[in-house]
């Protein structure tokens, strides 16, 4: 599973204040959000035309978290949960849901770890049983890891050794990053993965396996009343953990430099560069700076009509493919990202120089209402398009309250997106996109090495 | 949106989340039938599984109008007005088979010219007004069919459905965006030219249909796509896009007299029947072992046996056959023995592949080169042991609750799935009651008939390629 892109997350984001409606129940599609005694945090986002159910467990640990020297930890303990529990044997829990037509997963990323299952809503307790049993009882025996390492590091050979831009991007991230754990990949690396053992996982699954430290989401054909019942049941009865201190990670020095790392690769033929830059995300922004950070990476490079697109593509007839993002919704600062690749005779830096010219026109004319207006309505347009999809309303809600937020940051974000004036993009620009305090990587040919 | 415009080489991906492998939860109606079957977008869950846990409600949950205009175009129509938005899917039949030789490419290339300009709107003035109206337009090529849709909003209908009417009717073919989206696609198969695994599907498709038009790449070649015209697409536009050969699905926020009129707008301006190029039907040319020598850490290994046919008679025995033995998530037997017992790869899995003129089972997986000799006799041992003896009666009762309870949240979780798969209902004539019958269908399978499929499809020596570091003698 991959997250989805920034943009839609966001737009998802604020459906929340749309899902209400006469189409829904008692509880008007309100969303509810409580907390157990034992300091499990609670979302229950009621969504009555089907009679499916959303069940996710965020906890509150991702690789930004792991000890040093451990990288892999967060991701390979994801995989260890559907080990075997003092309760249930290997495969049991994938099997109950396959019984019933479900489906299930999960995910590791920098700032949080997710489970989840879709099933109908009779199914809901079981899912919950299930769930908070392997928040605790997992059995990890020597034989267990050994296998599961072996799959990890599968895993990383095939999703990044195997692929030139990966590997480009995993050192692009590490360049960027000089100090925050950004810098490390979620997968880790592969010498430190290779040692993780028994022990560590141990310790990672005492420290960070606990009520306290999780947030369950359920979205769907439920009653949040029913759902507390539910909880209270199931999670309820798992012991509170210590109380673990604040997220408080190490953060960027100030960037002085431009810095550039290069990978040049037999398999690639056509070169391609991206360069990025650390800017706050909406957890540690200022008021407004990370909605107006959104609308300028929707405006620079969201799209067809975005004026990357619309120069380098469709006007000068120099690049293939170009755009750029802002991946908001991190726990600590985040990365800003333009990206583009030369078509026909053109070269990679006639496209790299565009994509700066782009830049210093917004850095030094800022934009147009009516294209601040269009990139709003866009955003409003995906809210409604996206109104009914349950599993993303349980996916923004679950990123959001992992990194730093809260239900009603939720809520309020459309307000606040529509709030963003053109002089406050023209400012975020100027303020954060500096070549000259930036990162870039390039992707090139074998023959082009040496240039 | 044209995805080609998107990932370019180097387009950088968004920070990664790792997982175990996604649910390969396509749908047994036109899986794997290339991208038409991908659009899985927005959402609408109005329908879902009521009528598999409640059947009396089935009737009324899963309420498929028959809708025919006066022109008589025909559109399988879900009414649902608990959210603004109307999603329309239709496909021509056609595709990339009907590509002439030497223009290899030529539909690729005319799916991403219809929002460049139709009617008396150029490409510039055309996007204006598709942004303007709030709608999301897009068209793609598969094998046998030419596929397009559209999401909009209920309120700005109108402005929708005349932009998709130019667009479907008179598309404008001007050199300059031809030209353009030529250079992306040009740019496109130049940058993968030298990818290992792009290099080995080439081979691959090759080696398994011959000669027959599905060897051939649905993008084409350098030299292919330099020599297609403005009077190429026109003529491919005319022949392919008429009426005979439409299928169309819509679901949301319209009824169905609205719906007629829409139809004939949208539609009512095409010829009546389509001019298309007989394809013939082909076997798939299995015994031969194919190997892609390349340094990589990681070996990919790809098994293609025989499929089944939509309309066989043993069509869900092979279906349940191919979850037990690859389809499912975390529970089937190549899941178990690859990777859950031996940690060998990350991801293995066994699909049916179901064109129109073609069908096979495909196993694919990938493994740590210096024991891909290993995997690879791992997953034939699991294969001639299915082949042999079948799946156990425990395991075809696990598998046929999992296929009955999850095809609506595999097929039917949006406005745009379920769009997408009344199309291919359509296309495979299942019927409108399909989907209640269909419970049955799978039900009625018994453990004889899946032990033959097992037999009939895993007893031929597969095709089989490696891509990777010389493979070891085992």
């Amino acid at each position: 599973m991959t997250l989805h892109t920034e943009w839609l997350r966001r737009a998802l984001l604020a459906t929340a204040l749309t899902m209400a409606g006469p189409a829904l129940a008692a509880d008007d599609g309100k969303v509810a959000n409580f907390l157990l005694d034992n300091g499990m945090e609670v979302v229950v986002i009621p969504d009555h035309r089907a009679p499916i159910v959303t069940h996710m467990v965020w906890y509150k640990i991702g690789s930004a978290d792991e000890p040093a020297g451990k990288s892999g930890i967060a991701h390979f303990f994801e995989h260890l949960m559907f080990k075997a529990t003092t309760n249930h044997a290997a495969g049991e829990f994938d099997r109950a849901i396959s019984d019933i037509g479900g489906s299930n997963n999960a995910f590791t990323s920098y700032d949080y770890t997710a489970f989840h299952e879709t099933v109908t809503p009779s199914a809901l307790e079981l899912m919950m049983s299930f769930e908070a049993d392997r928040m605790r009882n997992l059995i990890l025996t020597d034989e267990v890891i050994k296998t599961e390492r072996d799959v990890i590091l599968e895993e990383r050979r095939s999703r990044i050794d195997s692929n030139p831009e990966a590997v480009l991007d995993e050192e692009v991230d590490a360049t960027l990053w000089q100090n925050q754990p950004y810098r490390i990949p979620v997968i880790g690396w592969m010498q430190e993965m290779e040692q993780l053992n028994r022990t560590d996982a141990v310790a990672f699954y005492d420290k960070y396996y606990r009520p306290n430290n999780a947030v369950l989401i359920v979205a769907g054909d439920v009653d949040p009343d029913i759902v507390k019942t539910l909880a209270e049941r199931t999670y309820g009865k798992v012991a509170r953990g210590p109380d673990l201190p604040p997220r408080i990670r190490p953060v960027e020095p100030e960037q002085n430099t431009r810095r550039t790392v290069t990978l040049t690769d037999a398999r690639v033929s056509v070169p391609s560069f991206s360069t990025q830059w650390v800017v706050p995300s909406y957890h540690t922004a200022k008021p407004g700076e990370a909605e107006a950070l959104d609308l300028l990476g929707e405006i620079l490079g969201g799209g067809t009509r975005s004026r990357l697109y619309q120069q380098l593509v469709v006007k000068q007839g120099i690049a293939s493919g170009t755009g750029a993002f802002f991946q908001g919704t991190m726990l600590d600062a985040t990365n800003f990202t333009v990206y583009g690749a030369p078509r026909g005779d053109a070269k990679l830096s006639d496209v790299e120089a565009a994509v700066d010219a782009e830049i210093a026109r917004i850095v030094k004319d800022g934009v147009t209402a009516d294209e601040l207006e269009k990139a709003k309505a866009r955003y409003i347009r995906a809210l409604i398009f996206a109104r009914d999809k349950q599993d993303e309303m349980a996916n923004l809600y679950g990123a959001e309250l992992a990194t730093g937020g809260n239900v009603r940051d939720v809520e309020e974000w459309p307000d606040r997106i529509r709030k963003v004036t053109a002089d406050e993009i023209k400012a975020v620009a100027a303020r954060y996109l500096l070549l000259d305090r930036s990162t870039t990587g390039y992707l090139l040919p074998q023959q082009q090495a040496g240039n | 949106m044209k995805d080609r415009r998107r990932r370019q080489a180097g387009t950088p991906l968004i920070r990664p989340s790792f997982a175990r492998p996604p649910s390969p939860t396509r749908g047994e109606g036109g899986a794997w039938r290339g991208e038409g079957k991908a659009l899985r977008a927005s959402a609408t869950l109005f329908l879902s599984i009521l009528f598999l846990v409640l059947p009396a409600l089935a009737a009324r949950a899963m309420d498929i109008q028959q809708v025919t205009s006066s022109k008589g175009i025909n559109a399988w129509l879900v009414e649902d007005h608990s959210i603004p938005i109307i999603a329309i899917r239709f496909v021509f039949d056609g595709g990339s088979t009907q590509d002439p030789a030497g223009r290899e490419g030529l539909v690729n290339l005319m799916t991403g010219l219809f929002d460049e300009g139709a009617g008396d709107l150029d490409s510039e003035a055309f996007q204006t007004r598709l942004d303007d109206a709030g709608a999301e337009m897009g068209f793609d090529a598969a094998r046998d069919g030419t596929y397009g849709s559209m999401r909009m909003l209920a309120d700005q209908k109108d402005a929708a459905f005349d932009l998709l009417r130019l667009a479907v009717t008179s598309p404008r073919f001007d050199q300059a965006p031809i030209d353009r989206i030529r250079s992306q696609i040009l740019s496109g198969i130049i940058a993968s030219e030298r990818d290992p695994n792009t290099v080995a599907q080439t081979k691959w498709l090759r080696a398994i249909y011959g000669d027959h038009p599905y060897s051939r790449p649905d993008q084409g070649t350098k030299d292919s796509i330099a020599t297609i015209t403005a009077a190429d697409l026109a003529a491919f536009h005319k022949a392919n896009f008429a009426r005979n050969g439409l299928h169309v699905a819509v679901v949301g926020d319209i009824d169905a007299a609205t719906l007629k009129q829409k139809l004939d707008d949208v539609f009512g301006g095409l010829p009546e029947k389509q001019l298309l190029q007989p394809v013939a039907d082909t076997e798939l040319k299995l015994g031969q072992q194919l190997e892609v020598d390349y340094d990589l850490p990681q070996t990919s290994l790809q098994f293609a046996y025989p499929g089944v046919k939509r309309d066989a008679p043993d069509f869900f025995a092979a279906v349940l056959m191919n979850q037990i033995l690859g389809g499912g998530t975390f529970t089937s037997r190549l899941y178990d023995e690859v990777r859950e017992k031996r940690g060998l790869a990350y991801s293995v899995d066994s699909n049916l592949v179901d064109h129109q003129h073609s069908n096979a089972l495909i196993i694919t997986t990938a493994t740590r080169s210096d024991r891909a000799a290993e995997t690879l006799g791992i997953v034939k041992d699991v294969v001639k042991k299915m082949a042999g003896e079948g799946p156990t009666e425990a395991e075809l009762d696990a598998t046929k609750k999992y296929m009955v309870g999850a095809y609506a949240i595999s097929n039917l979780d949006s406005s745009s799935a379920i769009a997408s798969t009344l199309v291919e209902l359509q296309l495979d004539n299942l019927g409108i009651d399909y989907m209640q019958r269909r419970a049955a269908l799978i039900n009625g399978v018994t453990l004889d008939q899946v032990k033959a499929a097992a037999k009939k499809l895993l007893t031929p020596e597969p095709a089989i390629m490696s891509i990777g570091p010389k493979l070891e003698a085992k």
